[in-house]
């Protein structure tokens, strides 16, 4: 009978803690630079000049057609050959994480793009006419009238989506990035502890996104009422 | 004020408009009306551009709104329109609803904006509810609130698209009523209505559209009293009878 044993948790908790961190930065990196290209990409895609149509669809069939690991590693192996030559550093310097924020972005960008233009769309055509009506640019009914309904209506599938995001960055882990799964797998590994350690990982990673999902549904409960 | 002249309109093969002229002068109030798919929302967003259309031209205070070099935004910005669903911006409080474009398209201050936005409401009989959003008021408050919205941008002339017809009957009164007032005020009115009351009341002209095509374009003691075509007295005294 395999005997558990927790002890080499505790003096982990700092080297974890550090690993959480940095998923918390891949992820919040990723939800910003996702919903901002997101945007443009819906933008493009709902627009009318079709050259800026096909760029977008081919950029989103793209990405939700390779799997996520993959994207990773092409951008572990790219970015940072990329940024040693951009920006002149010393070959051989750490550029794993930049990697990986670079290669979330851009791969959840494409996710984001489907979720915003189905906003979009959810805002009656009569609300862009009666901006039009009054005189608004494309811009300004975009940013002022259509933009802010759309996000209205979506926040619970961009929060959603951010959960599910937060559950890939242990993805990074192919490029032995240290994130929090990572983290915990070089310490179950060093002491032996494999078992005990993701055990432990996969009760952090549950708590967390439940407890996201069940804000998400209150919030929802919330707006609908 | 508005020229239109032959203008045509297909989706495809199938045609929205066909060759349809007529002229609205400066003060006068048009009433347009006939069978729904009959092309009259059409025409009207044709007016101030809101729909394209492929054959014709129209002039809007001299200014061509085909013309591709013509600048649709700032023309649109001094022709008010109505819709049929009201269209006020539900993110928004009903004061917002009326100072945005006047601040961002205009290009007033906010405290002008304001004021002006207040006097508006006010004259809608609305100026408590200022602080409301659109979701809690009723129909005809929300369209006495898009017509105050309309006239705060200083309108050359006004477009209205069935502004009653998504009321329910006790409030389209209100709403007849602030638009009487315009007219008899000399407002250059084009109003896509059914309302019959309102047309002999303040129309000077009567327009009847079956078709995508202007059957009849007559006087309004011409167009209740003898309307020549046969399809506009059938459709007259469908919606007289009751």
């Amino acid at each position: 009978m395999y005997e558990f044993d927790w002890s080499s948790i505790p003096g982990a908790l700092p080297f974890l803690w550090r690993g959480m961190c940095i998923s918390l930065e891949i992820t919040l990196t990723a939800i910003g630079v996702g919903i901002l290209w997101g945007t443009l990409l819906a933008l493009m895609r709902l627009s009318k000049l079709r050259v800026l149509g096909w760029f977008a669809a081919g950029y989103v069939n793209l990405f939700r057609s390779v799997p996520l690991v993959m994207v990773l590693l092409w951008f572990f192996l790219i970015v940072p050959q990329l940024l040693e030559k951009l920006l002149g550093l010393p070959p051989g310097s750490d550029a794993r994480l930049s990697s990986a924020i670079v290669g979330f972005a851009l791969f959840e960008s494409a996710y984001y793009s489907e979720i915003i233009r189905a906003g979009i769309q959810s805002v009656p055509k009569g609300q862009a006419s009666a901006a039009y009506a009054l005189g608004m640019t494309y811009g300004q009914a975009m940013q002022l009238v259509i933009l802010p309904q759309a996000f209205r209506n979506m926040v619970p599938l961009l929060l959603t989506q951010a959960i599910i995001l937060f559950q890939d960055t242990s993805l990074v882990y192919v490029s032995a990035l240290a994130d929090f799964f990572g983290a915990a797998y070089k310490v179950g590994d060093r002491d032996g502890r494999l078992v005990e350690l993701l055990l432990f990982a996969g009760a952090v990673y549950f708590v967390i996104c439940y407890s996201a999902s069940l804000l998400v549904k209150r919030f929802q409960k919330g707006t609908s009422a | 004020m508005i020229s239109i002249r032959n203008v045509s309109k297909h989706y495809g093969s199938f045609q929205v408009l066909a060759d349809c002229s007529t002229e609205v002068a400066k003060g006068e109030v048009i009433v347009v009306c006939g069978p729904s798919g009959s092309g009259k929302s059409t025409l009207i967003k044709c007016v101030n551009g809101l729909e394209p259309f492929q054959q014709g031209e129209i002039w809007l205070n001299g200014i061509s709104v085909g013309d591709p070099k013509t600048n649709l935004p700032r023309l649109r910005a001094h022709v008010g329109m109505v819709f049929q669903n009201f269209e006020l911006f539900p993110h928004m409080s009903i004061i917002d609803n009326l100072t945005v474009a006047q601040v961002k398209v205009l290009g007033r201050n906010l405290d002008e904006s304001t004021n002006k936005s207040l006097k508006l409401l006010d004259r809608v009989g609305l100026k408590t509810q200022a602080g409301k959003f659109p979701g809690q008021l009723s129909g005809g408050q929300q369209q006495r609130v898009a017509i105050a919205r309309a006239l705060c941008m200083d309108p050359i002339c006004m477009l209205f698209d069935e502004p009653t017809s998504a009321l329910d009957p006790e409030m389209i009164n209100e709403v007849l009523d602030v638009m009487v007032e315009l007219a008899r005020e000399g407002m250059t009115m084009m109003v896509v209505t059914h309302e019959m009351g309102f047309a002999r009341k303040v129309a000077h002209r009567v327009i009847f559209m079956d078709h995508g095509r202007i059957i009849e374009d007559a006087g309004k003691e011409d167009f209740f009293g003898t309307p020549r075509s046969e399809r506009a007295q059938v459709f007259l005294s469908k919606i007289l009878q009751h």
